[in-house]
Formats: C-alpha cells, sequence, structure tokens
C-alpha cells in the first residue's frame, strides 16, 4: 500500500520529482568525476609501482623511503638475494627524460627506467621483444608512446637528458611494448640498466670505474604471504638499507597520499551536499504533507505505510538520479580528451554509486521519523 | 434493536500543569443502526474531542465507548489504528482527499487499506459514485473538482468498505447552503439505506434537517438529545 502511494504521488507530481533527480544527476556526476580523476590521479603516479612484480622494496637507510634520495649500490643485490626466502632480486634506477617528438612537436616528459632482463621490475612485454642485455641501446616503451606519439615497435626515438649543464640527446631503438606503466604523470619507456646509467641526467659525468647504483631493488619472494617477516629478516641481515611492502613504497611517493586525501575529502563532502540536499527537499515537501498524513492516518493507515511510501519515493528518486548521473558520466567519459587522468576502475566506480543510491534514503531519515510521529488528530484540528 | 454505537459517561481532561480542563464531562448516548444524528454546539463546547474519542483517535479519561460492543479502551495502539480502518467511515472538514490520486482511486483506497481491493472492487466503486453524481468526474483529481464535489468523494469513501460508523466533521463547512444541504441530504439517505450508524458534527443548526437525533453540547456537558422530529424542526427553525 506504501508502494501504490509512493508510485502515484511521484507519478501525478512527476514534474517536481525529475527536478530533484536531476540535482541528484548532477551530484552523482560530480561524485563520480572526483572518484575517477582519483583514480586517475592516483594511477598516474603510482601505475608502475603497483605492477611491479615484487613483494618487496629496498631502500637506503634513512631517507623515508623516497625513491628519489634513495641510492643502493650493486653490491646489495647479492647480499639480498643471499637471504633464505628470496626468489629473486631487480635493480630498478629512476629518472625523466624529453621524448623529442617529430613534425615540430613539444617534447614530452618520459619516465626512463633502468631495469635488469628477467628480474623484478621489467615488466611483461605484449607486442616486440624484451631487453635482454644489461646494456645497448634499446627500451621497451609503455603503450602510450604507441597511442599518444604515434611511435612504433621497431623505430628509433631520441631521448634528451641533461648532463652536467650541456643537453645530450641520445638514440633509443624501440624493440617492444607494454601496458600502461606510467610513473609520476609521465609514461615510462623501461632500458637496460647500464644504458639507463648513462642517460640519465647528471650533475656531472660519473666516475665509470664506481659502483653501479640503483634508487631501489625489488624483491620477489618465495612465499608471499611472509613479507612482513621477511622484510625484517633481510632489514637485520643487509646492513644500510630498510625494506617495506609495495603498499608503503606507494605510500611513500612524494605527493601521493596528500593528493588522495584531498581528493577523497572532496568526495566525502559531496556526498555529505548530496545528503543534505536530498534531506532538504523531502523535509520541505513532507512538512507540506503532514495535514495529509493526519488523514491518512486518521483513515487507517499504519505507520508503516507512511514509512514505506516516504522511503519508497526517495528510493525511486535517487536511484532514478544516480542512474541518469551515471549515464551522463559515461557519455562524458567517452567524449574527454585522453589526456586527462580519468580512470573509471570498476570497484571505485562501484562504491561510489553504492554511497550515491545510500546517501538518498539516509537523508530522508528525518522525514521517516517525523512523518512517523504525525498524530492523526491533526485531521481533526486536534492535537494530544 | 441493539445500538452500534455506545458512549458510557465519557470524560475528557486535559491537564496543563497544575490546571485541568474538561473537554467532555460524563457524557452518555447510543446510536442505533440506520440513525444520522448531529452533533451540535458552539465552539469550543468539547463536539470534536467527543468525535475524536468515537473515532478511536482519543482515549477517554472516564467511561466508555464501544462500537459492535467492542470497547476501544481495550485496544492498543496497532489495534485502534486497524478498528478504524476496518469499522468506521470518515469525513473531515477539509484535507479530506488524497491530492496524487483520482477520484476513483481515492474511493478505493479504503479497500486496498483493508485488503479488499478486488476485481469486482471497480465495479462497486463505480457504482457508488454513480449514486454519488461523480460518474463523470472519476477520473478526475481533486483539485479539478468543486467543494460539493471534493465532499461527495469523501462521503463515498467513508462508506465503500462497508463500516459500521461514519463520522463527520463539519462536512459542510467550506460549502455554500444549496450545496450544504445537498451533501447533508445526500448523506443521511446513504446513512439510512446502509443502516450505519451516522454523527456530524455541526456548529450550524441548519444542516440537521435531516438527521434523527440532535446531541446539543456545551462546556463538554450534553445539555439535550431530541429525537423528536417536531422538535428538531422548531429547533432549526429558531436558529
Amino acid at each position: 500500500m506504501g508502494f501504490y502511494l509512493a508510485v502515484k504521488e511521484v507519478w501525478r507530481n512527476r514534474g517536481r520529482f525529475v527536478l530533484i533527480s536531476l540535482v541528484i544527476a548532477l551530484i552523482t556526476t560530480l561524485v563520480l568525476f572526483i572518484a575517477a580523476l582519483a583514480e586517475g590521479l592516483a594511477d598516474s603516479n603510482r601505475e608502475y609501482l603497483s605492477k611491479v612484480d615484487a613483494e618487496l622494496f629496498v631502500f637506503q637507510k634513512d631517507v623515508d623511503n623516497l625513491i628519489a634520495t634513495s641510492r643502493i649500490g650493486r653490491s646489495k643485490i647479492n647480499d639480498v638475494r643471499r637471504v633464505e626466502g628470496v626468489k629473486d632480486v631487480g635493480a630498478i634506477g629512476f629518472a625523466t627524460g624529453s621524448l623529442i617528438l617529430p613534425d615540430g612537436r613539444q617534447p614530452v616528459n618520459v619516465s626512463l627506467i633502468g631495469v635488469e632482463p628477467n628480474s623484478p621490475g621489467m615488466p611483461p612485454v605484449l607486442t616486440g621483444r624484451t631487453i635482454n642485455t644489461l646494456k645497448g641501446n634499446e627500451a621497451v616503451v609503455e603503450e602510450r608512446f604507441l597511442t599518444r606519439f604515434g611511435v612504433k615497435v621497431g623505430d628509433d626515438i631520441t631521448i634528451k637528458t641533461i648532463q652536467g649543464t650541456k643537453e645530450k640527446f641520445f638514440s633509443i631503438r624501440v624493440v617492444g611494448s607494454t601496458d600502461g606503466q606510467q610513473y609520476q604523470f609521465s609514461p615510462a619507456m623501461f632500458m637496460p640498466f647500464k644504458t639507463w646509467d648513462q642517460i640519465r641526467p647528471q650533475a656531472q659525468k660519473t666516475n665509470t670505474a664506481g659502483e653501479l647504483t640503483s634508487n631501489v631493488l625489488a624483491v620477489r619472494l618465495k612465499n608471499p604471504e611472509d613479507k612482513a617477516a621477511m622484510a625484517q629478516n633481510i632489514q637485520n641481515q643487509v646492513d644500510g638499507i630498510e625494506v617495506i611492502d609495495k603498499q608503503a613504497t606507494i605510500d611513500a611517493v612524494p605527493g601521493y597520499k596528500v593528493q588522495q586525501s584531498t581528493l577523497n575529502t572532496q568526495q566525502f563532502f559531496t556526498l555529505l551536499i548530496g545528503v543534505l540536499v536530498i534531506g532538504g527537499f523531502f523535509q520541505i515537501q513532507l512538512l507540506q504533507k503532514i495535514p495529509l498524513i493526519g488523514v491518512l492516518k486518521a483513515i487507517g493507515s499504519s505507520n508503516t505505510t507512511i514509512a514505506i511510501s516516504v522511503i519508497a519515493q526517495i528510493i525511486m528518486v535517487t536511484t532514478f538520479g544516480v542512474f541518469l548521473g551515471s549515464a551522463v558520466t559515461l557519455l562524458l567519459s567517452v567524449v574527454l580528451p585522453a589526456g586527462i587522468p580519468i580512470v573509471f576502475n570498476g570497484s571505485s566506480v562501484f562504491l561510489a554509486i553504492l554511497a550515491l543510491l545510500a546517501i538518498g534514503p539516509i537523508g530522508g531519515l528525518v522525514s521517516v521519523r517525523v512523518a512517523i510521529g504525525v498524530e492523526p488528530l491533526i485531521a481533526l484540528g486536534l492535537s494530544s | 434493536m441493539s445500538a452500534i454505537l455506545e458512549a458510557k459517561s465519557v470524560s475528557k481532561i486535559y491537564k496543563n500543569g497544575a490546571s485541568e480542563v474538561k473537554a467532555v464531562d460524563s457524557a452518555s448516548f447510543q446510536i442505533h443502526p440506520g440513525e444520522f444524528v448531529g452533533l451540535v454546539g458552539p465552539s469550543g463546547s468539547g463536539k470534536t474531542t467527543m468525535l475524536a474519542m468515537l473515532a478511536a483517535l482519543l482515549v477517554p479519561t472516564h467511561g466508555d465507548v464501544l462500537i459492535d460492543g467492542i470497547n476501544l479502551r481495550d485496544m492498543d495502539e496497532k489495534e485502534r489504528v486497524k478498528f478504524r480502518r476496518n469499522r468506521i467511515g470518515f469525513t473531515f472538514q477539509s484535507n479530506n482527499l488524497v491530492p496524487f490520486l483520482t477520484v476513483r482511486e481515492n474511493v478505493e483506497l479504503m479497500l486496498r487499506l483493508n485488503n479488499l481491493y478486488d476485481q469486482d472492487s471497480r465495479k462497486k466503486v463505480d457504482e457508488l459514485l454513480e449514486r454519488l453524481g461523480l460518474c463523470e468526474r472519476k477520473n478526475s483529481l481533486p483539485n479539478q473538482l468543486s467543494g460539493g464535489q471534493k465532499q461527495r468523494v469523501s462521503i463515498a469513501r467513508s462508506l465503500i468498505h462497508d463500516p459500521s460508523v461514519v463520522l463527520a466533521d463539519e462536512p459542510t463547512a467550506s460549502l455554500d447552503s444549496q450545496r450544504a444541504f445537498q451533501v447533508t441530504r445526500l448523506y443521511a439517505d446513504l446513512i439510512h439505506e446502509q443502516k450505519k450508524a451516522g454523527i456530524m458534527v455541526t456548529h450550524d443548526l441548519r444542516m440537521c434537517e435531516f438527521v434523527d437525533k440532535i446531541i446539543q453540547i456545551s462546556d463538554g456537558k450534553i445539555v439535550s438529545i431530541i429525537d423528536d422530529r417536531e422538535t428538531i424542526k422548531a429547533m432549526i427553525s429558531c436558529g
């Protein structure tokens, strides 16, 4: 009966209810875009790190787990590899360079990542071949090089870095491609470790006789579930290092946590505004209906009937608004330029939609409470 | 013939801090099947409070109200709600109809609330609407009706579920004299035909032309119960 009343009221006043659904649709679009932006920005920052086939990362001690600051000498690789329970270790070096594009287009910042062949840190190759030496002017590039910059496997590309005070240009052959592997908002290319060491920007030319250093070591374990104990174990057995897991490594990327908490706060407040807007609308509407509710109760409608009627209306209006907003967001996501860091991740969109569907009933709880409290006596102009 | 509705020494006392107000004071009367009663008195005399107690909306402070032999005092709130739904038909002064339901749906509402709505219901509703001259307005919304039409829909709603008692609170207050007489006459005819116990609260004695009994109430007390047609007519003509 409550549902019957709700459907009739919504249908006969559809103009008014569609308006509030449109407000909900706008809130939905905003929330989904913020969620997608949070995911996109997070992805741009951490995509490579989150995909590395390793459970632990080794940093230099006392550098606050900052990748750019950490320096690990090659001798530590063998020390870490000797720890019982370690399956494999790979050195990874991070730097930034500029991809010189033909046709006078603006150079693009790219992440230069030095890796060792067949070691943790080297991503799987989708087309072409992987790199198989520590040296050689060749690289595996991520898919954005192909889609965004028009680079093809087999092409020679030019990378510019600053060595000392001078610009240096390096020709690198693309031998393969991998999936999305952004790091710190730049598309990544993977090159043999020694090549990377020569190309990376440096204040002055390094002494080639010195020990080769990477920023971190990626450690794959025989038993991945033991990572907490193994981190401690490696740290105890090898001097001058600090070992953390993948999530801690991502969290330590400069700005990552601050950025995510800012976007999460925005999302929370948008949802809160949604609760207040929906709550306010239904509250105003209910206050106008108090005499009618009094009559309905006087003629024998139960509190359950009245509550179901109010809740059903809220759910109908909210559901329509959320699906309308989701459809608009989906359409917008198709037409948005590829450069905007927006990623519609299934689970985060699903959670955002669930939260949006919940805000209607939450916002309307006060209205339900008020409706239940209406006295049937007001139908006769009396009050208890 | 046994009474459908019986009030036995019914009192209602409102407490406001230390002071007490007796809205209804030891009222007793009976209403039999097919009897249409006018409950009359000036504003503040206790008519509406009396009606609220007869309608199971208020519990008397003292005394008992019995409908079909059932003492309303013995019921809890849930049972009272169900009792109102099953055994009582209401017509109010205003805000009577559900604005987003058509005339037919407003009348059907009582059948739906009582889980009595079935395939024959539409025919039953249409017959009653025809009897009340509303057949052509059955698909109209309340805001498309005149005041008299709204009250006739309300009367149809109060009778459709075959209640024992029908109660009306100033049903003609918002109507002009001509329409008010039409509505009251129709109401009286249906109560007589369907053998209901009907009570109409009014402060306008002219509307008692079609009632069988007048209960006059003043300061919460019943001052007279008149069931003689000649006396009723004389009262009405004196105003």
